[in-house]
């Protein structure tokens, strides 16, 4: 059947291409002739047609997107597999359908020595008429590179330069009370032991919670647990402790409190930031005992007032943040 | 009928643009055979797929960190603060037809994109591709690569989720830790301290879709331009293809549809896979806060290795006389790069000091044929793969209960003794299969000389 059909197209085309031959006889093709493949024709015009029912299934799912389920999925699914057919398609017809040549010729000279010289001399040449080259060349130098640089002058308005003063400001003065993300006000007695709390100073909304100063962790610790330095005795209330949140080495906020639940694992509360896993030591101020951060987390005095609310005693005993250069040069700033 | 409507076309282009020498060259311009030359050409088709889908998105995004609250459709996010930027893709990918689909497949391309480049610099690497006469080549990739990078951080922070906004508050810190000029300089770049002025977010958007993009074009045009003018380079499969003589399938008829179809066939699977298998599913992060932040969180797989630089440096900023001259995320975030890309843009020119080779390479070396080279390369590829299994360690401990804590010690011994072991073992492998081959050959000539011998009696 098939060699029937074979016979009768290999017939038809000697007949049509015998005349077009004709006035370009064989040996002056480019392109060597090679013989039909009638099974790989068939196959590129049927992945054609596959590729274009999974188009057509594409914009029907996407009009009818509200009644079905998984869209995402389907869509994805038929455009992927449009793209997939006709992709399929291409390459049976390089493989199987244009004549397939492997050619040789020479790669490129490694240089071009006359035009290198030509080049060369007509750059030399055009140079002649200066007498002072040298002088041209510094003019030259100069006008591009002030021209250049006043070019680049209206850059420097993108941000403000050697301001260090936003990075040692803080919303926080004695007296403010500290409040939860709702703006409730926190009583000593709501901070509870081996649990943490966000805080921020009252008053602050939206874009000024943001702010790395504002926000805090709240924690409770044991007196027995306790162990602050001298220079920061009376920052707690009571073992109510309220550390800065951003974390001191690349500025995420810290998240997460390990409160020992197993003793032999977790031998010491530890405020932990899971960016990059520098661990606090809260009894002891803050100080770093494993990862990369380089300084202590800044820890805000706090004081319990006459209706028990948390009040801010002062003010970080230390610039808010990742560091920079001037992070140890000046204490938070009132 | 087909024949006169071609030749009318090749005519009036011909009459009218003068370019049918140039295009008669070019059709035939010939592309050596090889799986592996495929690697940057699906590099190229991530780009065409990230380009088109990008702009679709463009078309949605709000470019804004103004404060509003979400009313949409997702319960869980209901009233709740965001950026209008989470709110628009949120919105994009909740409730516009097909909108999920575009931005999957966008951050999937984005993904593979860099992959292809990395595999591509691999293969250059190892086979000795970017020697003289294709040293600009090489950087001209190089500098893409380092541009891709960027632009794919920059693509990935403008969503402002919670990932997107610890990834971007990270940046930020390294930044800052660059010696004497960090402060001003992340002044400069966001407009003030972090989380930056009202025209941070315009900033990124406009260098993320526009700056980085032209680029990457442009280098890209500049890279292909210097291949096509030098031809490409070819392993030595046959005995016709020498230092002189390139052989291989000429673009047309045989390279083009292979080519074509490479190219949809990367479409087509980007789309799969957009469609298909979940990326970054910004409405479960929720916005992002300076406050708040998640564990778990790791970065789109090429950020790796820069999280994992991070994470082993022990716990020190340089302090001389109360001046921070170094804060800590400088060597994991600045100077691991800076090792990093410095020895690859270097190492054309430290090869060829170091073996005096002046010569014109257009043909490839095996792996094997370069033992230094291949042990070298293989540390370094050593060195920067175990950061990057440094930076995944929580999820060792979380997966297989190996505790963090000795995991981040084994690394930070494991990244300087495993490379020069691994590089050691390579280059010597390489000197084996050396040998063996000169055995083989000198068999393959001492059996050839018996059976004349035999044929001569």
């Amino acid at each position: 059947m098939s060699r029937a059909r074979n016979a009768l197209l290999s017939a038809l085309v000697l007949v049509v291409t015998r005349r077009r031959r004709r006035p370009k006889p064989e040996e002056t093709r480019i392109v060597p002739e090679q013989p039909r493949n009638l099974a790989a024709e068939l196959g590129v015009l049927m992945l054609l047609g596959l590729s274009s029912l999974g188009a057509i299934g594409f914009i029907l799912v996407y009009a009818f997107a509200d009644s079905l389920p998984a869209e995402t999925q389907l869509l994805g699914a038929l455009i992927g597999l449009a793209f997939l057919f006709l992709a399929a398609a291409l390459v049976v017809v390089g493989l199987k359908l244009v004549p397939t040549e492997e050619l040789a010729e020479e790669y490129p000279p490694h240089e071009h020595p006359h035009e290198q010289q030509v080049i060369a001399e007509l750059v030399e040449e055009s140079g002649t008429r200066f007498t002072r080259s040298r002088f041209f060349k510094l003019g030259l130098l100069g006008a591009g590179g002030t021209l250049g640089l006043a070019l680049l002058a209206p850059a420097v308005s993108f941000g403000p330069l050697f301001r260090v003063g936003d990075f040692l400001a803080t919303p926080w003065r004695r007296g403010k009370r500290l409040v939860d993300e709702h703006g409730r006000p926190y009583k000593a007695s709501d901070v509870e032991e081996n649990n943490f709390y966000l805080a921020f100073p009252e008053g602050l909304k939206g874009e000024g919670k943001e702010q790395m100063a504002a926000s805090l962790v709240l924690i409770r610790l044991r007196p027995d647990q306790l162990d602050l330095p001298s220079d920061l005795e009376g920052y707690d209330a009571h073992g109510v402790l309220a550390y800065s949140r951003i974390c001191t080495h690349a500025g995420c906020a810290i998240t997460l409190y390990r409160a020992p639940l197993f003793q032999p694992d977790e031998p010491k509360p530890a405020l932990v930031c899971p960016c990059h896993y520098s661990t606090f030591d809260p009894a002891t101020g803050g100080t770093v005992t494993f990862g990369p951060a380089g300084r202590s987390l800044p820890l805000l005095p706090v004081f319990e007032d006459s209706n028990g609310y948390l009040r801010a005693k002062g003010n970080f005993n230390g610039p808010v943040g990742p560091s920079w250069w001037g992070v140890r040069l000046w204490g938070a700033q009132p | 009928m087909t024949a006169p409507l071609t030749r009318r076309s090749v005519r009036w282009l011909d009459q009218r643009t003068a370019s049918a020498p140039l295009l008669r060259k070019a059709l035939r311009y010939l592309f050596p055979d090889h799986w592996s030359f495929l690697l940057g050409e699906v590099a190229l088709y991530a780009f065409v797929v990230l380009v088109a889908t990008g702009i679709y998105l463009t078309f949605f995004f709000v470019d804004s960190t103004k404060e509003v609250v979400y009313n949409g459709p997702y319960a869980p996010l209901h009233g709740q603060e965001m950026s209008e930027a989470y709110r628009s893709v949120v919105h994009l990918s909740l409730s516009v037809r097909a909108g999920l689909l575009i931005r999957q497949t966008h951050h999937w391309a984005a993904n593979v994109f860099i992959a292809a480049i990395v595999l591509h610099l691999l293969r250059i690497f190892f086979t000795g591709a970017y020697r003289k006469p294709r040293e600009l080549t090489y950087w001209l990739g190089l500098t893409m690569l380092t541009l891709a990078l960027l632009e794919a951080y920059l693509g990935y922070s403008l969503v402002d989720d919670l990932m997107s906004g610890m990834g971007l508050v990270i940046g930020y810190s390294v930044g800052l830790s660059i010696p004497f000029v960090g402060e001003n300089l992340m002044n400069w770049l966001f407009g003030g301290m972090f989380p930056g002025s009202a025209a941070l977010w315009p900033r990124m958007y406009i260098a993320h879709v526009l700056i980085f993009p032209i680029l990457i074009g442009l280098l890209l045009g500049a890279h292909l331009l210097l291949v096509a003018m030098r031809h490409h380079t070819q392993f030595r499969q046959r005995k016709a293809q020498t230092e002189h003589t390139i052989v291989g399938v000429p673009a047309w008829p045989g390279q083009a549809p292979r080519s074509l179809g490479l190219m949809v066939g990367t479409a087509g699977f980007l789309f799969l896979l957009g469609g298909l298998v979940q990326i970054n599913p910004i409405w479960l992060w929720g916005p992002y806060h300076t406050y708040s932040s998640t564990n778990g969180a790791q970065p789109d797989w090429y950020l790796g290795w820069l999280i994992g630089g991070l994470r082993l440096v022990p716990g020190f900023d340089l302090v001389i006389g109360g001046y921070t001259l170094v804060p800590n995320p400088f060597w994991g975030g600045i100077a691991l790069p800076l090792l990093v890309f410095g020895f690859l843009y270097l190492w054309p020119w430290l090869e060829r000091r170091f073996t005096g080779d002046q010569a014109f390479h257009n043909l490839l070396d095996r792996p094997r044929d370069a033992p230094v080279r291949t042990g070298i390369g293989v540390g370094m590829v050593t060195f920067v793969v175990l950061i990057f299994f440094a930076g995944a360690s929580d999820r060792v401990y979380v997966t297989f209960g190996l505790g963090y804590i000795p995991q981040i010690w084994f690394y930070r011994v494991a990244i300087w003794v495993l490379p020069a072991l691994f590089g050691f073992v390579s280059w010597w492998a390489c000197k084996e299969l050396q040998a063996g081959e000169t055995v083989l050959a000198e068999r393959h000539e001492a059996e050839a000389e018996a059976r004349l011998a035999r044929m001569e009696r």
